[in-house]
C-alpha cells in the first residue's frame, strides 16, 4: 500500500468517540470514506446496537455481519459491522474453543445472556475483542485484510472505562482464558496502532468532557488521536455587537426591506438582537476553541451542513477530512 | 415591504398540529408524584429536570431531583460544590415549596441494599467478593437497576411529594425499563441454579441438575471463565441468593409504579434528526409498556425575532447589496438572518416529521440559549419556558 502523508500514518484502529448529540457516528463515517478514498478498503463497525451507521448511510439495519456499504472517492470500499455482542460471544466461543454448537446450548440456559449483560466488563471485552480480531485478520498472502478499522465508540464519558478492558476484567479474572484474551485486546488498543479520536461542538460541556476525556485516556495509558469539531458554523468578522442601528436602517430601505422610517427601525431593531447573539456565541465559541489549544491535540474543523448530515453531506465531510490530513 | 415585522405571531415555528404541553399543570397536580425524564444523550436532559424541579418547587411542591448525571456544572447552578447519593437541600427557593437534589451513586446504593438486607456476617462476605466489587461499579446495567432501586426507595420513603428523574444515558435508550425483566430473566434461569448447585450440593433439586449435565456445563464455563473466576461467582450468587427474591420484587413494584396514573414520562429531544429519531422510538417503547406520557420536549430550538422576512428574501436582498457594491454591514446581517431562517426551517421539519407520526403526542419548546446554565436563576428562566405554553 503506498503511504499517504496524513497525521495518522501507520494508525490502522481509529477509535471516535463524543459526546451524545456531537455527530460522533456521522464524524466516523465520513472518517471511514477519507480512509478509504482512493482504492482501500476501511472497515467501519458500531459497538452499541442503536443501528446508527444504518441511519447515517440512510440503509436498513446492519446484520451481524461484514459487508460493504459505500465507494469511496477515487475507488475504495467501506464495510460495516454491527457488532452484537451475543453474537461476539458465540464467535469467540467457536475461534478459540471450537464450540460453536455448545454455544447454542449456552445461549439456552442463559450463559450468554448472562456473559454479556450481567457479567462485569465482559460486553466490552468481546466487543473490543472482536474489533481487535478485524484489525489483525490477515488474508492467505498474509496481508492485512482491512487498511484500517473504524470504531463508533461509545461516548466520552465511558470511553476510557471502555477501551481499559485489562483493568475491567482484573478484579473478576486475575488468570485464565478471559484474562489472556483481554491482554491480547490491550496489546491492540494500547499500540501505536490505535489512535482515539473526540469529536465535539464548541460549547462548554462537550468541550468540557472532552478534555477530561483526553486526561483519563492518558492517564490509562491509551493512544489519543485528534479532536474533531463538528458542525462549526461560519462567522463574519464584520458581525460585530453592537450594530450601528442607523447604517442598519439605511440598508434595509436600500434594499427596499422597508419603506418607513418607523418600520424600517422596528426592523433593524430585530436583526440587531440577531447580531448580538451571534456575537455572543461567537466569544463563547473563541472561548471554547482556546481550552482545546491548551490540550495540545491535534485538531480538525468541520463545517455545519447546511441540509444536515445526508449521504452528500457525508462525502462533503470525508473530503474536508482529507484536505487537512487526518486522512 | 415586509407584512409587519413588529407583529409577527411569536409561535410561528411551533409545529402546525402538535397540541401544546401543559407543564405547569402536570407539575402542580399533587397526583403527579414521579416524573421521569428520558432521551437520548447531550439534549439537556438533565438540565430539564433540574429546571423542572426549581419551578415544581417554586410552585409550592416539595420536590427531590435524581440525577444520574455526574456534571459538576449542574450542582453548582444550584449551589452546591457537588451532589452525592444522599439528598441535598437547594437553598434560595423562591415561594413555600422545597427543594432537594441528589446524584444515583450506583455502588454505594447497592452496597446499602446488601447492608440492609443481609446479616452482617453475609454482608461483609458480598461486600469483599470480588465479583461483586466489579458487578457493583461497573456491571452495564447496575446503573439502571440501581436508578430503579433508589427511585422506589425515596417513593416509599414519603418524604417528598414529587420526585424528579432523569434517566441513565444508555445504550439502547430504555435500558431502565428493561431492567427488572432482565433481572428475572437471570434469576429464572438455569444458569443460576447451575451456578448454585454445589452449594446446595446434596439437595434434590441440585442432583438432578447434575445429572442433566451440570459437569458439562461447569466445564465449559471453567474452560472459558477460568475457575477462581467460575468459584468467585458461585460464592457471590449463593451468598445473594437469599436476597434475590426482594431485590426482584421491589424492581417489579417500581415498574408498576411508573405504570401508573401518579407517573409522568417527559421525552426530551433538541431538534436534530437523530434526536428526533430517537425521541419517536421512545414514544412508542413507552406506550408498548403502558407508560403514561405527558409530552416532548424539544430544547434549543433557534427562533428569529425576525420572523417574517424569509431566507430566500433575505438572501436576495443581500445579493443585491453587493452587486452594487453597498452597505456592507447590512448584506452581512442579512446573511446572517438568512442562515438562521434555514436552520429554523431544517427544525421545524425535523419536528413536523414527529408529528406527522404521533400527531396526539404534546410538544413543549424551549428556545436555543446562547450560554449554559450556571446559576439557579438560568434554571428558573428555563422552567419558564418549559412552563409557560
Amino acid at each position: 500500500m503506498r503511504s499517504r502523508d496524513t497525521d495518522w500514518d501507520g494508525v490502522r484502529l481509529h477509535v471516535v468517540t463524543g459526546k451524545g448529540g456531537t455527530g460522533k457516528t456521522t464524524v466516523a463515517a465520513a472518517l471511514a470514506l477519507a480512509l478509504a478514498a482512493g482504492g482501500r478498503k476501511v472497515l467501519l463497525v458500531e459497538v452499541e446496537g442503536r443501528q446508527g451507521i444504518a441511519q447515517v448511510f440512510d440503509l436498513p439495519p446492519l446484520p451481524y455481519e461484514e459487508r460493504k456499504i459505500a465507494v469511496a472517492p477515487g475507488g475504495g470500499d467501506v464495510f460495516a459491522l454491527a457488532i452484537d455482542p451475543e453474537e461476539a460471544m458465540l464467535d469467540y466461543l467457536e475461534l478459540f474453543y471450537g464450540l460453536k454448537r455448545m454455544g447454542k446450548a449456552l445461549t439456552k440456559i442463559g450463559v450468554v445472556d448472562f456473559a454479556t449483560t450481567i457479567a462485569p466488563g465482559m460486553r466490552d471485552v468481546l466487543v473490543t475483542g472482536k474489533t481487535s480480531e478485524a484489525v489483525r485478520r490477515r488474508d492467505r498472502a498474509g496481508k492485512r485484510v482491512y487498511d484500517a478499522v473504524v470504531m463508533d465508540a461509545p461516548p466520552t464519558g465511558r470511553i476510557a472505562r471502555f477501551l481499559n478492558v485489562t483493568h475491567e476484567v482484573a478484579g473478576l479474572a486475575r488468570v485464565g482464558p478471559v484474562k489472556a484474551h483481554a491482554d491480547m485486546v490491550r496489546g491492540v488498543l494500547a499500540s501505536p496502532e490505535t489512535a482515539v479520536h473526540f469529536v465535539t461542538l464548541l460549547e462548554e460541556m462537550p468541550v468540557q468532557e472532552t478534555l477530561d476525556g483526553l486526561a483519563e485516556l492518558r492517564a490509562a495509558k491509551l493512544p489519543v488521536g485528534g479532536i474533531f469539531v463538528n458542525m462549526l458554523r461560519p462567522t463574519d468578522p464584520a458581525l460585530r455587537a453592537p450594530v450601528d442601528l442607523s447604517e442598519l436602517i439605511l440598508g434595509l430601505k436600500a434594499a427596499g426591506l422597508a419603506d418607513g422610517t418607523a418600520d424600517a427601525s422596528a426592523f433593524a431593531e430585530q436583526l440587531a438582537q440577531e447580531v448580538a447573539e451571534h456575537a455572543s456565541r461567537t466569544e463563547l465559541e473563541l472561548r471554547e476553541q482556546e481550552a482545546l489549544a491548551g490540550s495540545g491535540t491535534k485538531r480538525y474543523e468541520l463545517p455545519l451542513l447546511a441540509d444536515g448530515a445526508d449521504l452528500a453531506g457525508l462525502y462533503e465531510l470525508a473530503e474536508s477530512i482529507r484536505s487537512q490530513g487526518a486522512a | 415591504m415586509i407584512p409587519h415585522p413588529g407583529t409577527a405571531p411569536k409561535e410561528t415555528i411551533v409545529t402546525r398540529s402538535a397540541p401544546a404541553l401543559d407543564l405547569d399543570a402536570i407539575l402542580d397536580d399533587e397526583n403527579t408524584r414521579i416524573v421521569v425524564c428520558c432521551g437520548s444523550g447531550g439534549v439537556g436532559k438533565t438540565t430539564t429536570a433540574a429546571a423542572l424541579g426549581l419551578r415544581a418547587a417554586e410552585r409550592g411542591r416539595n420536590v427531590v431531583v435524581l440525577t444520574v448525571d455526574p456534571a459538576r456544572r449542574l450542582a453548582q447552578s444550584m449551589g452546591l460544590t457537588s451532589l452525592d447519593n444522599t439528598p441535598r437541600p437547594i437553598n434560595d427557593i423562591q415561594g413555600s415549596g422545597r427543594l432537594h437534589a441528589m446524584m444515583l451513586d450506583m455502588k454505594r446504593t447497592f452496597d446499602e441494599i446488601i447492608e440492609a438486607h443481609a446479616d452482617p456476617e453475609r454482608a461483609k462476605q458480598i461486600l469483599g467478593n470480588p465479583f461483586y466489587q466489579s458487578l457493583s461499579s461497573s456491571f452495564s446495567g447496575t446503573q439502571e437497576y440501581m436508578a430503579m432501586e433508589k427511585l422506589g426507595q425515596l417513593r416509599r420513603s414519603g418524604e417528598w411529594d414529587l420526585i424528579i428523574v432523569d434517566t441513565p444515558p444508555s445504550r439502547s435508550a430504555l435500558d431502565f425499563l428493561d431492567a427488572p425483566e432482565r433481572l428475572g430473566r437471570f434469576l429464572d434461569g438455569r444458569l443460576i441454579r447451575i451456578l448454585l448447585a454445589p452449594a446446595k450440593a446434596g439437595g434434590r433439586s441440585a442432583f438432578k441438575l447434575l445429572n442433566a449435565g451440570f459437569g458439562l456445563v461447569a466445564g465449559v464455563l471453567t474452560k472459558v471463565l477460568g475457575a477462581q473466576v467460575l468459584k468467585d461467582i458461585q460464592t457471590f450468587v449463593s451468598a445473594l441468593d437469599a436476597l434475590f427474591g426482594g431485590f426482584r420484587q421491589r424492581a417489579e413494584q417500581t415498574y408498576r409504579l411508573l405504570q401508573a396514573p401518579g407517573t409522568a414520562f417527559v421525552v426530551v429531544a433538541a431538534p436534530e434528526r437523530d434526536a428526533m429519531r430517537e425521541a419517536s422510538y421512545f414514544v412508542d417503547r413507552l406506550a408498548e409498556e403502558r407508560m403514561p406520557l405527558a409530552g416532548l420536549v424539544v430544547n434549543r430550538v433557534h427562533r428569529s425575532p425576525a420572523p417574517a422576512l424569509s431566507a430566500a428574501r433575505s438572501t436576495a436582498a443581500a445579493e443585491d447589496l453587493e452587486s452594487r457594491g453597498e452597505h456592507e454591514l447590512t448584506a452581512a446581517v442579512l446573511r446572517l438572518h438568512a442562515g438562521r431562517m434555514q436552520l429554523a426551517a431544517r427544525e421545524h421539519r425535523e419536528q413536523e416529521h414527529f408529528t406527522s407520526a404521533h400527531p396526539t403526542v404534546p410538544i413543549s419548546q424551549v428556545p436555543a440559549m446562547s450560554e449554559d446554565v450556571h446559576d439557579l436563576a438560568g434554571l428558573r428562566q428555563i422552567g419558564e419556558l418549559l412552563g409557560s405554553r
